[in-house]
């Protein structure tokens, strides 16, 4: 670009909070005309809010507006809503389709901007009786679709195309807009083949030489040096750096994306030189999960005795899917050996009852009943699965609910995991979130597991309460000696507490290090990159 | 005065309006010439005839199969029962005993399969369970004319075959629990046995919410995720809810015939969910939180104002308002508390 150009998006200081607390702090940045931006950044860096911001959406509005400035050609722009900032000649194309499935491809991109013959009828009923002229339609599709540079038939239905080829019919959509100028992308790359996402990424460029800018949300790191011109690294809603594209690499990137201040920094965790026994305790092999958004493909996992191992990644990669498979919440195949003993999958109860113990990422819906009381939460598994806290009646006919050691056994635990709460018997969904968090593992603590799952512990809950958690956690694997495995997307706070960390990429393992190694090492296992390629 | 605002807003508005305006019949009956011990002994006569009914709401609504509006369902495995033990010719208290007897395996078989239904249908479980009823109901309607019964009480005089629509219990179970224990002061006649037959069954209900079996089967109702993150086999503890609540519906109207006096049949059972839902919603249960107090204040209130409003309407205004009033209360009531529920849940 000359120097004479004016920059088309320029963002300065943007800022943001929700409810107090800052997610974008003092964002700068400007895009010019014809130039591909490429967005990098872990999940809740503050990618999207800032995408949100640019586009006006409601979210922003309902929640305080934000601080700094947008500007277009230099000019200050506050987007009311959506339409304003498509009438700006700003489009976007989000993970999700939206398409009609029974139209096709043409009649979708054109959807409610379609030419129009005047009718009879049109002179009584205005404009709403006009029909539609097809064969411009036909011609103003296949226009968007060839200044995209893609194979794409106007005529096929949305229904019966593969997946890139939606993707494509929606960026066309955006692109036949005349006005358009700026196109975003939201991990398009994310459900297409490789040979389709090398098709888009062609097309990305072809629209770039024709002076349409874009910017370029993605996890593949490999796709921001092919297309981009300059890459923007997010972290914790502050831009980390930008870099040119050409004069970087993905170690640098991925670094950037999760390292904290430096990269020698290493862990907080005490070290207390522990020996970890090689004794294999759970081995899986070949396990798949079938959980929507977080499908498991082909995971080969085993756990030592006596360890914390750490499931990382990023989301939708099949972390989660792991342990909900295992414990038979989502349909799952493979094989999972316990000491020795195969445990049947999909099949909840045998999981329990083999001493496994699960604390779900779903707080809400799965780790709590929120409209009982917090002794029936905590008793609850350990009463149906292991029979305690029952007292037998007519030699074991009647199992009858013993109110007192339950009472017991919740206050032993509001106690020792510092329950903030008015009594034992308030009802769970009146506790904040850090302290329902300590609920699901005081339930789990009850059932005494050899191997304890945990998964996202720390999820929407404030520091000062992560901190007790994950302390809780520690302290629970150190005097009972319970092996347990926790997934978390915060690859920090994985390595703070666990032993070793394996990192989940496309529903299978890409590497497990000791927690002890540079952040920089797991952000390249994140990013698709087993090691030896990275070298 | 905030406290007194917190307990009134627990009792919840439509009770205490319910409640007002019963408390408000009491008083003004007296003026309208009618006998208050009568009406207390017609009141508590019907909540003894019609509790158990509502009792049988309360399984299905701790394993979140909401309102159990398939009472019929129940009702008609009672109805056989009925119409069994009559057919067999027993007279007297035997009668009863063997009624129920005959009707606990078509609860059990019936219940069954309506659990299996409705565990097909999770989500719209009172829509279906409304169309089982009825759809059962006119079922039973052709097997009655069908079914060859041949006691001489039951069948229709001219042809001999098909049961009649009502059959009486005079003696049978006439009045079996009603008279029996009876206290009688003046006027006022309470039925020990009656109230007695139903705090038995409330006290089994009570104490199986207590044992293990019952606490899975509230926390299905609460919360199934959970439950099954725990464990439990949610379909079987749903089932088991269903047949519990077809169950107590068997016994519920052979309590209700011994009161009445008539074995109804064909279209008899058709309504008869409506009170016995709007009974344990005026308690304050709500579509998934039920407990026997609920049960006990609700009927205690839906019948006091059934029996009440048209004995004093009709002396004050010389018009029959009570039908109305009838439908108003129970109509409304369902609707509100099916309103309540996506309000709660959010």
């Amino acid at each position: 670009m000359s120097e004479m150009s004016k920059s088309l998006l320029e963002m300065q200081n943007v800022s943001k909070e929700y409810n107090g607390n800052p997610v974008l702090k003092d964002v700068n940045f400007s895009l010019n005309a014809g130039e591909v931006l490429g967005l990098v950044g872990e999940n809740g860096a503050g990618k999207s809010t800032l995408m949100n911001i640019l586009f006006g959406m409601d979210v922003i509005h309902q929640t305080g507006g934000y601080g700094g400035k947008v500007l277009i050609d230099g000019q200050e722009v506050k987007f009311a809503s959506p339409l304003d900032a498509l009438k700006a000649g700003i489009g976007m194309v989000h993970q999700e389709f939206s398409l009609l499935p029974g139209f096709t491809a043409a009649e979708n991109i054109l959807l409610n901007r379609e030419p129009e013959n005047k009718s009879v009828l049109s002179l009584v009923f205005g404009d709403r009786a006009n029909t539609i002229d097809r064969k411009d339609l036909q011609k103003q599709a296949i226009a968007a679709i060839t200044k995209l540079g893609v194979q794409l038939d106007p005529d096929m239905l949305v229904s019966e195309m593969p997946v890139g080829h939606k993707q494509f019919t929606e960026i066309s959509r955006e692109i036949s807009k005349s006005a358009i100028r700026l196109l975003v992308l939201d991990e398009p790359t994310a459900v297409l083949t490789e040979k389709e996402a090398e098709m888009l990424l062609k097309a990305i460029r072809n629209l770039a030489d024709q002076g349409i800018s874009v910017i370029f949300i993605t996890h593949r790191l490999q796709e921001i040096l092919d297309v981009c011109n300059k890459v923007v690294v997010m972290r914790d809603g502050r831009i980390i750096k930008e870099l040119e594209a050409a004069d970087t690499s993905i170690a640098e990137m991925a670094k950037l994306m999760v390292g904290r201040e430096v990269s020698t920094d290493k862990p907080k965790q005490d070290h207390d030189e522990r020996k970890i026994s090689d004794k294999i305790v759970l081995s899986v092999n070949n396990l798949w999960v079938d959980m929507p958004g977080e499908t498991v493909r082909d995971v080969n996992l085993e756990v030592r005795d006596g360890e914390i191992l750490g499931i990382g990644g990023l989301a939708g990669q099949g972390k989660l899917g792991i342990p909900n498979g295992i414990m038979g919440l989502f349909p799952a195949g493979g094989k999972v050996t316990l000491n020795g003993s195969e445990i049947p999958l999909n099949n909840p109860r045998a999981c329990l009852d083999s001493s496994l113990a699960f604390v779900s990422e779903d707080r809400r819906g799965v780790g709590l009943l929120l409209d009982e009381s917090l002794e029936w939460n905590i008793a609850f598994p350990a009463m149906q699965i292991q029979n305690k806290f029952l007292k037998n009646y007519l030699g074991g006919l009647i199992k009858w609910r013993d109110q007192a050691a339950i009472k017991e056994v919740t206050e032993k635990y509001i106690s020792q995991l510092q329950i903030k709460c008015t009594s034992s018997t308030q009802k769970a969904k009146e506790l904040s979130g850090g302290n329902q968090q300590k609920i699901c593992l005081a339930k789990a603590f009850a059932l005494e597991p050899k191997l304890l799952f945990v998964s996202e512990p720390t999820r929407g809950i404030d520091i000062g309460a992560k901190a007790l958690v994950l302390q809780a956690l520690r302290e629970y694997n150190r005097k009972n000696g319970v092996t347990i495995v926790m997934i978390s997307s915060e690859l920090e706070e994985l390595r703070q507490i666990c032993d070793r960390i394996a990192i989940i990429t496309d529903g299978a393992v890409s590497g497990i290090l000791p927690a002890d190694r540079p952040s920089e090492d797991f952000g390249m296992l994140m990013v698709g990159k087993t090691k030896k390629e990275a070298m | 005065m905030d406290r007194a605002m917190e307990i009134l807003k627990g009792f919840g508005l439509p009770r205490l309006i319910i409640t007002l305006f019963l408390v408000a019949l009491f008083i003004i009956a007296p003026f309208a010439g009618i006998s208050v011990t009568a009406s207390i002994t017609d009141v508590l006569g019907r909540f003894g005839q019609n509790a158990i009914m509502v009792l049988a709401m309360v399984p299905m609504i701790h394993s979140g199969c909401g309102l159990n509006f398939g009472l019929p369902l129940g009702i008609i495995s009672g109805l056989l029962g009925a119409t069994l033990a009559i057919e067999t010719g027993i007279h007297g208290p035997v009668s009863f005993i063997l009624a129920i007897l005959y009707s606990t395996p078509f609860a059990i078989i019936l219940g069954w399969g309506y659990g299996k239904l409705l565990n097909r249908v999770k989500g719209g479980e009172m829509m279906i369970a409304t169309y089982v009823g009825f759809s059962s109901v006119a079922f039973m309607s052709i097997m009655w004319l069908i079914l060859p019964y041949s006691s001489p009480t039951m069948v229709w005089g001219y042809t001999g075959q098909g049961l009649r629509t009502t059959i009486s219990t005079e003696g049978f179970y006439y009045h079996i629990l009603r008279d029996t224990l009876s206290i009688n002061i003046g006027h006022l006649s309470i039925s020990l046995a009656e109230i007695l037959f139903f705090a038995f069954f409330a006290f089994i209900i009570w104490a199986f919410l207590h044992t293990k079996t019952g606490t899975a089967m509230t926390a299905v109702g609460s919360n199934p995720v959970f439950a099954r993150a725990s464990g439990i086999n949610i379909d079987r503890q749903r089932t088991l809810s269903v047949i519990m609540s077809t169950w107590l519906g068997a016994l519920g109207i052979l309590c209700y015939q011994q009161g009445y006096g008539f074995v109804q049949l064909y279209q008899g059972p058709m309504y008869m969910a409506m009170p016995a839902v709007s009974a344990i919603l005026i308690g304050g249960a709500s579509v998934n939180k039920a407990n026997i107090t609920n049960v006990i204040i609700g009927t205690i209130l839906y019948q006091g104002i059934v029996s009440m409003t048209p004995s004093v309407m009709n002396s004050l205004i010389h018009t029959d308002m009570s039908e109305v009033l009838r439908i108003i209360v129970s109509n409304g009531m369902i609707l509100y508390a099916l309103t309540r529920k996506t309000g709660a849940s959010r």
